[in-house]
């Protein structure tokens, strides 16, 4: 009886209210799929960490007769040198960090110029003897590149030693700025769309201070006097972020799944599943953001 | 049910208090007229009644409550046990009579079978109930009074405060409003009412008290309307 009586108090409230009940929605709508592309974004960045840090290895570069001179006073890395790098490799020190390892000859080097610049004209001014010989390492734990650095750093015939995670994380940083640029604008559309729903529920309350006065007067609790606007104000962005919550699945499901899946096959992309763990904190998100930011208004407008 | 100690009140920005140490003392069952000239303190009083506000100094109780020191959450409870009723209405325009007489039961949360009995009843001591589905701009002014008498009792309250009620009525329907009143109040209700109407006063002939610049000047028995200063009946704006 009581929490109908609300519910129709409410509806009144939004019937009466109609075009700013409209604009809640869509202002939550908009700022709550802002967040959501944010958070998105961020777990297409641990997903492609988890897929390419594993694959990423690190080289030592062995150097060669074009080397610069200041990382390779000798010249060509000699065979001695190689094989010491080799057996640093196998050492019981660095052995437990190591996964695998491999050596690649100028020749190999060359091979896989060759396939990966076929198109170019750059493979053929390229001699085999200008590509560096190197080891390539998997690491255990690719967190610790560290350890191969320093060890190999500036060792005799080694011209430099190179993570493979250094390309992928200006490829990260270039996501994470896309996803903190997404944060902020949702920061300032939330921003809005708080004090757009205070507004609301404020002008609600003014259309209906007859009722209002009249509740007072007969000894309504101050909670049922309340409630119903908060009510009014959670509904409507309710309604936002259902609709943001379809929006960023949609987007995801057919942006991101059907469209940049099929054409980049090579890289693992944000699915269904992480978008159905964003959903249901984007409507959460909403639900109480609005209730907080109703009943505070409500509370400042209707004192006792 | 109502004791007033000197009770003061003074508004923020004015030097002179609306009002001066009164002190009021009301029994169960009691009728009160409340007169006095537009800023004599009526109105101020009747909102520290209703706990609109509460005096600057002194001490106010009502139905047992400390209104001073009464939390402003067991506000709403306190006021369950109070009825009002204004000189314009203040019914909800888009509600017919039935809803207006149930809204205030619905507010507070009496049950539906409470709701059911209650509200014919009260339409029926008014002399309502063939026109409990009309709308008030239906109704004439006199009708739309005895709609808000109707809320004002609906549940039960132990005292029923009317701020110029006949304000906006003709004489003949002020009676009819006078006579409800009166019924009310044989029903073992407090009433305390503000008014301007000398012939209503004069006619009754209940307890009358009287204020002027915040002051209570007469308190009387069985009285009428007349100034205390010069024992003349003064000019009624009614008439």
């Amino acid at each position: 009886m009581k929490v109908l009586f609300a519910l129709s108090e409410s509806w009144a409230g939004i019937r009466s209210n109609v075009s700013m009940v409209i604009s809640i929605v869509l202002v939550t709508f908009i700022s709550l799929s802002f967040v959501g592309i944010a958070a998105l974004l961020q777990l297409q960045i641990n997903e492609m960490k988890n897929y390419w840090y594993d694959r990423a290895q690190v080289a030592v570069y062995m150097c060669t007769d074009v080397s610069p001179a200041a990382a390779c006073p000798t010249g060509e890395a000699s065979e001695a040198q190689i094989a010491a790098v080799d057996a640093q490799l196998k050492s019981t020190v660095l052995a437990p960090y190591i996964d695998q390892y491999y050596f690649e000859t100028h020749e190999q080097a060359y091979e896989k110029f060759s396939e990966e610049f076929a198109d170019s004209t750059v493979a053929s001014y390229v001699t085999p003897e200008q590509l560096n010989e190197a080891f390539w390492v998997n690491l255990t734990n690719p967190e610790q590149s560290a350890i191969i650095t320093e060890s190999f750093s500036g060792a005799a015939g080694v011209e430099q030693v190179r993570d493979q995670r250094g390309y992928l994380d200006s490829i990260f940083s270039f996501l994470n700025a896309g996803s903190i640029t997404a944060a902020a604008v949702a920061g300032v559309m939330l921003a809005s769309a708080l004090l757009l729903i205070s507004t609301t529920i404020r002008l609600s309350a003014f259309s209906r201070r007859r009722e209002i006065a009249i509740m007072r007067l007969v000894g309504a609790s101050n909670f049922s006097i309340r409630f119903p606007f908060v009510l009014e104000g959670v509904i409507a962005a309710t309604l936002g972020a259902v609709l943001s919550a379809v929006a960023v699945y949609a987007a995801v499901e057919f942006l991101v799944q059907d469209f940049l899946a099929v054409r980049l096959p090579f890289t693992s992309f944000v699915g269904a599943q992480q978008a159905l763990t964003v959903v249901p904190w984007l409507i959460l998100g909403g639900v109480i953001l609005s209730a907080l930011a109703s009943s505070v208004a409500i509370r400042r407008y209707l004192k006792v | 049910m109502i004791t007033i100690q000197q009770a003061v009140k003074t508004y923020k920005g004015s030097d002179e208090p609306a009002l001066k140490s009164i002190s009021l003392e009301v029994e169960r069952g009691e009728f009160v007229f409340l007169v006095g000239a537009s800023g004599s303190g009526k109105s101020t009083l009747m909102r520290m009644v209703l706990r609109e506000d509460v005096p600057t100094d002194g001490s106010i109780h009502v139905l047992g409550e400390d209104l001073i020191n009464l939390a402003s959450r067991r506000v709403p409870i306190f006021r369950r046990r109070l009825g009002v009723v204004f000189q314009d209405f203040r019914l909800l325009p888009q509600k017919n009579v039935y809803e207006n007489v149930a809204y205030s039961s619905k507010v507070i949360g009496k049950p539906r079978a409470f709701i059911e009995t209650a509200v014919p009843d009260v339409l029926s001591l008014v002399g309502l109930s063939e026109k409990a589905k009309r709308m008030p701009s239906e109704l004439s002014g006199g009708e739309q009074q005895r709609v808000a008498v109707a809320r004002a009792i609906v549940n039960k309250p132990d005292i029923l405060l009317a701020d110029e009620p006949t304000g906006n009525l003709d004489p003949k329907t002020s009676g009819e409003i006078m006579d409800l009143l009166q019924r009310i109040n044989l029903g073992g209700t407090t009433v305390l009412m503000a008014t301007h109407d000398r012939g209503i006063v004069d006619r009754l002939q209940k307890r009358v008290v009287e204020l002027k610049n915040g002051e209570i000047v007469r308190d009387e028995a069985a009285a009428g309307y007349r100034d205390v200063n010069t024992g003349e009946m003064p000019k009624s704006e009614e008439f």
